[in-house]
């Protein structure tokens, strides 16, 4: 029993002092205030009805979509992406998933959403759809164990690409992301190499950025990273962003998703 | 077209620098992957995935920590202290205003940055410089009173200029960018950061 009170204090105090060297505690007293309230949810609404519309060249909706638990499941099936698709031989993330779906469902072509700029167009209809499909796993625990021969070398091509350094500043994913504790000036970075802060990381994404007021997806997010990295742009689905996420899903498997979260 | 081309030649760049950097082993497949994978976007080519000996080093886990990697670290370090060059004019210390404004900026170098934009030094993103700016990293260790616990010796302002010039002269897989290996600031910017850190005026040391 005092060992038990102990440990909660030894516990508040330490989590207290990286708090107070933060704006964490800030940051989770905004995201309470309106927790209620998600400006993503309008994402989400306008996903639902994109996944129900009649579209493309065949006129067809979305209900049939695969994303891996059986046309149309969409309950609890982000928290098992990525994962590998029989069907395009390829291990998919949410967003290359859906468009797959488009492509063969509704004959739009993913070319011509590779091509568009995030917010736009029918990026803007997958960014949309993201939103319905992860919101319907929130609070779900992630199930991806890389168990497939297709998956684990996709999560190891990721760990590779999450170390790989480049760029004039000789940067990687893991010159931020690889310790505990570590800020860029005061926004804290989640260890995205243990279970704890692969949680924090791809539990909370995709989000809605209150600095952009815009919702962003995973690969909106690690397109930015790439920005500030100072490497050439990643190509919107490409293999190397699945990777990545693969990376971080299969680390963070277990954590409970709180996607979509808020962001500063 | 300019990222077609890029595409084609990525790995043969690549696998040329492989071939001449003996101990280093890319992993092909990750080099196919990352060429497929990227594309070319304003300032930012494909041509900022090719690495050189040190990035593809320290971008092996394993290697980087055996024998062989440290021997090739101490190595690698040896050339980098030896490329440093000293201020064209022999004067080490700049502007220390200058410096801290230098020190705030993280911009330039993106792919959404003009070609012709001055880089910043993104210290602050990094370390705790002036004790009065409060929103600073911890990547890197505090640099607060950097002058007056060290001293103004040559010594020190030698090993400084040097550190902020190419900081893997010391340590090959430091996270600290090459400012002066890549020429991310000008040798000015180098003096005017190095004053934030050394005069004994600057903020810093008081």
């Amino acid at each position: 029993m005092i060992k038990k009170i102990l440990v909660s204090v030894i516990f508040f105090f330490s989590h207290g002092f990286v708090f107070a060297q933060s704006n964490a505690e800030e940051i989770a007293k905004y995201r309470q205030m309106i927790a209620d309230g998600n400006p993503s949810e309008l994402y989400e609404a306008a996903g639902e009805e994109l996944w129900k519309k009649s579209a493309g060249p065949k006129n067809a909706t979305l209900e049939q979509c695969n994303l891996g638990l059986g046309p149309g499941v969409v309950q609890g099936a982000f928290a098992q992406l990525p994962r590998y698709f029989s069907d395009t031989k390829r291990v998919q993330d949410v967003e290359s998933r859906l468009m797959t779906c488009m492509e063969t469902l509704q004959g739009i072509a993913s070319q011509d959403v590779i091509k568009e700029s995030f917010g736009k167009g029918l990026r803007k209809d997958i960014e949309a759809l993201t939103a319905y499909v992860v919101t319907a796993s929130k609070g779900a625990k992630v199930q991806v164990l890389a168990a497939h021969p297709q998956e684990k070398k996709m999560f190891d091509l990721g760990k590779k690409i999450f170390n790989y350094q480049g760029g004039p500043m000789d940067f990687s994913c893991a010159s931020c992301h690889a310790e505990d504790g570590k800020r860029i000036r005061m926004q804290d970075l989640p260890n995205l190499t243990l279970a704890k802060g692969a949680v924090e990381g791809w539990g909370s994404w995709p989000a809605y950025r209150v600095s952009s007021g815009e919702f962003w997806t995973m690969q909106r997010r690690l397109n930015d990273c790439f920005r500030q990295q100072r490497l050439p742009e990643p190509i919107y689905g490409s293999e190397g962003t699945i990777a990545l996420s693969m990376y971080m899903a299969k680390t963070a498997h277990g954590g409970v998703i709180q996607t979509p979260g808020l962001k500063r | 077209m300019k990222s077609q081309y890029w595409r084609l030649a990525f790995g043969f760049i690549t696998s040329l620098v492989v071939y001449s950097a003996s101990a280093q082993r890319v992993d092909p497949e990750v080099q196919k992957i990352l060429g497929q994978s990227f594309q070319a976007k304003g300032i930012a080519g494909l041509d900022r995935l090719v690495q050189d000996e040190n990035q593809a080093l320290c971008s092996d886990e394993k290697l980087r920590s055996s024998k062989a990697g440290l021997a090739k670290q101490a190595q690698l370090q040896k050339v980098a202290l030896a490329a440093i060059k000293p201020p064209s004019d022999g004067v080490y210390v700049g502007d220390w205003k200058s410096g801290e404004r230098i020190a705030q900026s993280g911009r330039g170098s993106t792919w959404s940055d003009a070609a012709n934009a001055t880089n910043g030094g993104s210290c602050y993103n990094c370390h705790q410089i002036d004790k009065k700016e409060i929103s600073h990293g911890n990547i890197g260790p505090p640099l607060i009173a950097y002058g007056k616990t060290r001293g103004y010796s040559e010594e020190i302002t030698k090993y400084t200029w040097n550190r902020i010039n190419n900081s893997k002269a010391y340590n090959a897989c430091s996270n600290m960018p090459r400012f002066g290996h890549f020429q991310l600031l000008t040798e000015q910017q180098i003096k005017d950061v190095l004053a934030l850190l050394l005069d004994p005026q600057s903020p810093v040391n008081q």
